[in-house]
């Protein structure tokens, strides 16, 4: 029995080993494979030097998805002097950043490569479409909001005072227009060809051509091509990303390998503790039946030892009791003895002293009548 | 089965998971009374 | 007549009862706003900030709290330390409360919590750690339920259905430890998929871990802390044994707490060597994190040893106390303090008076009915008749 529950703990241990060692890595959810997104999805090449904050894409956007109407309206400019975020009736931006001339950049859902709103949505409300569109599906959606956790732009809104039927807002690549082979309202509007709409993989190559053909007129960097996993929103700037809120912090790595760990540990966990368990459960009523097996052989030993003492003693006073009886009852005879050997001497004095008589004399029995 | 997004891969990989998941809490208990049945 | 009358009334109108009344009322207000109104009438909840005070709190604190459920079952009867025996139904009334709360909590939280059966039945989001979260807590709460079920069988005289549960305790406390287990870790993994918007201090590969090991000792001194509570307040309807037993818990999850709370201050410090961040720890930020690890992990730890060393129940509360002030901070810097803590001050989250007073009724909620179930089924004491189950 020592021996199989030995081999039975180091093999746990090694299993144990293994299989958190494997879990807890950060690789993939999918260890060693590798994904490329789907090969014929579109994007938007969004060239922020070409912007000039008209607002055009916001308001297209507006009647396009038939939002509510803002309170100021759409060629308001003075609206840029403060940061906006995208809104329930807002799935598009602009906004504007300092600098001689002004910097305009748009901002809106970027349709992620791995979105992470799709990757946290636990009724698969969200969902990365074959066409690129990150879609959004009301009649799925509980309204927990992990999306808007997620996401590392900050675009999802929520229609927080609507009662019954909220719902998450965001952009929705124009999925519809696109699938009557239209473009999205606010690259149609555009009146700078800030924006354009085409393949990714194609949009891609355009960026860096632009770079290229003008060397120092952009960064040097195409971002969304990789950030994230890569987007399907790509920018090229003159300025750094960051002074237009674009952060440069978000790294490469997608989002689903960010839970991917934790994730995989969950069926190892359901796989490996009912081994464990059971066998800490099984380790400690041994351990309670060995404890009361010995307490039980204590007791006994104990009882035994008790009762072998007690015999032990029992014979020796029994033996001791019986040797004084026997002494008493030698004495007792002796004493017997004694006493009428002294009386036949105390007799045979008296018969010596006292005269003695004709009758007597005659009579030598001894026999006196007196 | 082509998975084009590592999203989509995670979906059905850990949704056979949770199934399998399922089916070791089912079978475990029922496989420790087979092997404690003879016990005193 | 008039006596009978004075005496019911007396009975009815104990300070308890009316404040927990008002509190009550002012909750029920509250959620018709809540459902007439939306979450954005009774919440500061924002497009920034989607998760508040009631994912901080009342998910995470009270799941985080009510683990004395799955330890304390499983010390007695997967460990075989019977001497936590008389804790047991105790701490699985205040898991199963807690959790009940936590889906009551939800309902107010979430859009559409008449979906809440979606994921789980209808389209499962396999790829969510949410969906974990989900599935495990419908389960553990099911399980506790059962736990539970027996002292109430006791009450009601069903002899047989309650010896048929009772058959089950064992499968019941693993798959619970499992259970828990799995949402304990998956709370903190939720947060794994925003790096970008915790603070890294907080943010790391292993929060599932840490959330899991702060399970335990969180659910440890609430057990000893609603002892605490329970023997001042309900101390008559506690049996020979419970009250010979408790000094033995206390003690007995003191050390154990402090052992693991240790544990936990090293692998949070391996955290932030294993990603370099050294560096946090002289700016503010830093000061923050270590008034929480420093002084509302270790510190107490320390607190907990001296007291189960010198067998001071005074210290092993103080110290419970002091553990649970440490995972609530811990669990709000990590979903609302050190959460969009990059954000710009006016963007910020601070929750609302509604979001404070929804909280505080839910609480009050669990303690009138944890408060109904002790004091009249056996959960404090074995009920005469059942003596014999062990």
């Amino acid at each position: 029995m020592a021996i199989s529950r030995r081999k039975f703990l180091t093999s746990m241990g090694a299993a144990i080993g293994a299989g958190t060692t494997g879990a807890l890595t950060k690789a993939y959810g999918a260890t060693n494979q590798h994904f490329n997104g789907y090969p014929e999805s579109f994007g938007v090449l969004h060239d922020i030097t070409r912007c000039i904050g008209c607002r055009k894409c916001e308001q297209a956007c507006n009647e396009v998805n038939k939002l509510d109407k803002p309170e100021k309206p759409f060629d308001d400019l003075k609206v840029l002097d403060q940061k906006r975020r995208t809104g329930e009736a807002a799935y598009t931006v602009v906004n504007k950043f300092g600098g001689t001339p002004d910097v305009f950049a748009k901002k809106q859902c970027n349709h992620c490569q791995e979105p992470a709103c799709a990757s946290a949505c636990f009724v698969k409300a969200l969902k990365k479409d074959k066409t690129g569109a990150v879609v959004y599906d009301e009649s799925l959606c509980v309204g927990c909001r992990y999306c808007m956790v997620a996401c590392p732009f900050n675009i999802p809104a929520y229609t927080y005072n609507d009662p019954l039927t909220p719902k998450v807002t965001k952009c929705t690549l124009c999925l519809p227009r696109i699938m009557e082979g239209k473009l999205p309202g606010c690259v149609e509007i555009c009146p700078k060809e800030a924006l354009i709409f085409g393949k990714r993989k194609d949009l891609v190559k355009i960026a860096w051509k632009r770079i290229t053909d003008s060397p120092g007129h952009y960064m040097e960097h195409v971002y969304g091509e990789h950030e994230m996993g890569g987007t399907s929103w790509l920018y090229l700037s003159r300025a750094p990303f960051e002074t237009v809120d674009m952060r440069e912090d978000l790294g490469i790595t997608p989002a689903p390998q960010f839970t991917s760990g934790a994730l995989g540990t969950v069926p190892i966990v359901v796989g490996l503790w009912p081994v464990l368990l059971t066998g800490v459960y099984a380790i400690s009523k041994r351990k309670e039946k060995i404890a009361d097996e010995e307490r039980k052989e204590a007791v006994q030993a104990a009882t035994d030892l008790a009762t072998t003492e007690m015999n032990k003693q029992l014979s020796q006073l029994k033996n001791k009791m019986t040797k004084e009886k026997e002494a008493a009852v030698k004495t007792e005879v002796k004493k017997a003895l004694d006493a009428t050997a002294k009386k036949a001497a105390e007799e045979a004095n008296a018969a010596e002293k006292t005269p003695v008589t004709k009758e007597a004399v005659d009579d030598d029995t001894g026999n006196e009548e007196e | 089965m082509e998975f084009f997004t590592l999203h989509d891969f995670m979906t059905y990989s850990k949704g056979i998971t949770y199934l399998i998941m399922g089916a070791i809490l089912v079978f475990m208990p029922i496989y420790w009374l087979y092997l404690t049945d003879r016990d005193d | 007549m008039t006596k009978e009358k004075t005496i019911a009334e007396k009975q009815l109108f104990t300070p308890f009862n009316v404040i927990a009344g008002i509190i009550i009322f002012i909750g029920v207000i509250i959620t018709i706003l809540r459902f007439t109104r939306g979450i954005g009438a009774v919440t500061n909840l924002d497009n920034n900030n989607p998760w508040g005070l009631w994912i901080g709190f009342d998910l995470l604190c009270g799941v985080a709290l009510a683990a004395g459920g799955y330890v304390t079952s499983s010390a007695c009867y997967v460990f075989g330390l019977k001497k936590y025996h008389s804790a047991v139904r105790p701490a699985i009334l205040t898991a199963f409360l807690g959790y009940a709360l936590v889906v009551f909590a939800l309902h107010y939280d979430v859009g559409r919590p008449w979906r809440l059966p979606y994921p789980i039945f209808y389209s499962p989001g396999t790829s969510s750690l949410l969906f974990e979260v989900g599935l495990c807590v419908f389960l553990y709460l099911t399980v506790l339920f059962v736990e539970w079920t027996p002292s109430a069988f006791e009450w009601l005289g069903f002899r047989k259905l309650r010896a048929w549960v009772l058959r089950l305790t064992l499968v019941l406390t693993i798959f619970g430890v499992i259970l828990s287990t799995l949402h304990q870790s998956s709370l903190g993994a939720l947060f794994q998929i925003a790096p970008s918007k915790l603070h890294p201090l907080w943010y790391s590969g292993y929060l599932h871990v840490y959330f899991f090991i702060s399970s335990m000792f969180a659910g440890m001194s609430m057990v000893i802390f609603e002892g605490t509570l329970a023997h001042r307040w309900l101390h008559d309807k506690m049996d020979e044994t419970h009250l010979a037993e408790a000094e033995g818990v206390v003690l007995g999850f003191g050390k154990a707490a402090s052992l693991i709370m240790m544990g936990y201050v090293g692998i949070k410090i391996i955290g932030i060597a294993v990603d370099n961040n050294w560096h946090y720890l002289t700016t503010g930020w830093g000061f923050w994190f270590l008034f929480e690890l420093v002084g509302f992990v270790l510190f107490p730890a320390i607190l907990y040893g001296m007291g189960s060393r010198e067998k001071n129940t005074t210290f092993v509360r103080i110290a419970a106390f002091w553990s649970i002030l440490g995972i609530i901070l811990n669990r709000l810097n990590i979903s609302v303090i050190a959460f969009n803590w990059h954000l710009p001050s006016a963007d910020r989250y601070v929750p609302s008076f509604l979001e404070i007073g929804t909280t505080i009724f839910i609480v009050t909620v669990g303690v009138v009915v944890y408060k109904f179930i002790a004091t009249r089924m056996p959960i404090l004491y074995e009920h005469p008749d059942y003596k014999e189950h062990h």
